[in-house]
């Protein structure tokens, strides 16, 4: 890979209330490539992707972000009852410049949220909130994608949706995307590189290579992990051991949903 | 009408214009007791003011500045509890100014006054003071606006889109400072935070936008100095409880209008 990485943590460690959250951990984000995180409750995701965003400051190691623009989808936003909001004005804050009306509505509708546009943003339901959150980063034309649990809430047809369209966006835009994500299925099918985290990396790489990792078996449990082994998906280029890509003896048969 | 009226009605609508807007951001920022605790620890700052020699109201904006940038500073350290550094500050403050007051027993200081307000004793020129500062503060929200609203929205958010969020908020907070001092004469600093709130949620109903709402409570608190007054007048009522308990009813009303 010879891009320059949008974001690139190196030897992050974050010690809080006596409490260590973070560890030693290594990561980058690529044009065009989707990083996932994930891990179990408690393990630091949300603050490994604030700490990349520049949101909460590290106590060691370096953030390297190169990335001009952002979108971020945070794990939860709490909008009171109080404060006036309609979706349309939210979606408009994201911009400096005035947005034009198509492009909100295209975006908007792409996201499987169309018919929430005129609706105040205090009555949207979670997974509507959810949808509406990702349009509007996407909305930023980011570089860089950080999105915390993207689809929490939203319905399981309307998630894999929205999985696709976020990887659609890394390929066809080549932005990157750093996510967290405990949809582990989908997780597996629809990433480029995956970081396994418990406070420090226990394992990270490939999700085919992830999945059958010792310390990866001892976080998640044997029995997941079997499962998630039907969903695995036929590539059409393998790794090296370096993340090189490699070319596979691979015919595409009518089956294949892939390139 | 009697000329005091007038100038009794010019100034409760400075305030009025003012408290509008940033009472909005009270409410939707949650931060009620941030004013609250402002208008406590404000005694010590007409004490000080005695004491220096200075009007007490410049005592007070004084005071008022320096607490406020004490808690932006606390607010941004998330290993100290905001909650209870408001309460510390405010009531050790509010302590404070009322043992300096007992020890100096010469001077006479109108704590009634202070506490419930005298709007009916303020001078053209106070007027005039008041309305300065309020195109002052509507000048300082209008060129932070954008950002103001955005913090309202999400911190995070504000942060990752660029704008200065650490700046909008210690503006917010020597605003809300400022607004808190302006209002100690008119309703005094035990109904201080009623004038930023009650009229801000009056207006929730009657809004679809933050400057809508914005609006929409100045013109509550407007209306409530002007038919508090009038109570006061006719009914021989104390002038600030009256003009908050006009406003806790304009509240009451706007909740029959159906939530949009």
């Amino acid at each position: 890979m010879t891009d320059t990485p949008l974001v690139e943590l190196s030897k992050i460690g974050l010690t809080r209330g006596g409490h260590r959250i973070l560890d030693g951990v290594d990561l980058a984000v690529y044009p065009g490539r989707i990083l996932t995180v994930v891990g179990p409750n408690g393990a630091g995701k949300s603050t490994l992707l604030k700490v990349a965003l520049g949101l909460v400051g590290a106590s060691e190691g370096e953030v390297r972000r190169s990335a001009k623009v952002v979108g971020y989808v945070p794990q939860r936003l709490e909008i009171g009852s109080l404060l006036p909001l309609s979706v349309r004005r939210f979606l408009a804050m994201a911009v400096p410049e005035r947005m034009e009306r198509d492009r909100l509505e295209a975006i908007l509708d792409a996201v499987g949220a169309g018919h929430v546009l005129g609706r105040q943003v205090a009555n949207l339901s979670g997974g509507e909130l959810q949808r509406v959150l990702l349009a509007r980063a996407l909305l930023r034309r980011p570089q860089l994608l950080v999105l915390d649990e993207p689809v929490g809430g939203v319905d399981v047809a309307g998630q894999a949706e929205l999985y696709d369209l976020i990887s659609r966006q890394a390929r066809a835009e080549r932005v990157g995307v750093l996510m967290v994500s405990h949809d582990l299925h989908v997780v597996m099918a629809a990433t480029d590189h995956v970081v396994c985290l418990n406070r420090h990396v226990c394992c990270a790489g490939h999700p085919e290579a992830v999945s059958i990792h010792p310390e990866y078996l001892a976080l998640f449990g044997p029995s997941v992990a079997a499962s998630l082994a039907i969903y695995t998906h036929a590539h059409d280029h393998g790794h090296c051991a370096d993340g090189r890509i490699q070319p596979l003896d691979h015919v595409h048969g009518p089956e294949c949903r892939h390139g | 009408m009697d000329e005091f009226l007038l100038r009794a009605v010019a100034a409760g609508w400075a305030l009025a214009v003012v408290a509008g807007p940033l009472g909005c951001f009270v409410v939707w920022r949650r931060m009620a007791y941030f004013g609250d605790a402002l208008a406590h620890s404000s005694l010590l700052g007409i004490v000080l003011g005695l004491l220096l020699g200075v009007a007490p109201l410049v005592g007070v904006v004084g005071l008022c500045a320096v607490a406020a940038l004490i808690l932006a500073w606390a607010e941004s350290d998330r290993h100290t509890s905001g909650d209870s550094l408001l309460g510390i500050l405010a009531h050790g403050a509010l302590a404070l100014g009322l043992v300096l007051l007992s020890l100096m027993d010469k001077m006479r200081l109108d704590l009634m006054g202070w506490l419930f307000g005298d709007i009916l004793a303020v001078s053209w020129s106070d007027a005039a003071w008041l309305w300065a500062g309020a195109v002052v503060l509507l000048l300082l929200l209008a060129t932070h606006w954008r950002t103001l609203v955005a913090v309202a929205v999400d911190e995070d958010l504000a942060r990752v889109e660029g704008h200065p969020v650490g700046r909008a908020r210690v503006v917010l907070m020597l605003l809300i400072a400022m607004g808190v001092a302006a209002s100690m004469k008119i309703v005094g600093m035990m109904l201080v935070t009623a004038m930023l709130i009650i009229p801000a949620a009056a207006a929730r109903r009657l809004a679809r936008t933050p400057e809508q709402m914005a609006i929409a409570a100045s013109v509550a608190g407007g209306l409530a100095v002007v038919l508090g007054l009038a109570g006061s007048w006719t009914l021989d009522t104390p002038s600030g409880p009256s003009i908050v308990t006009v406003a806790a009813f304009l509240f009451l009303l706007s909740r029959c209008i159906p939530a949009r």
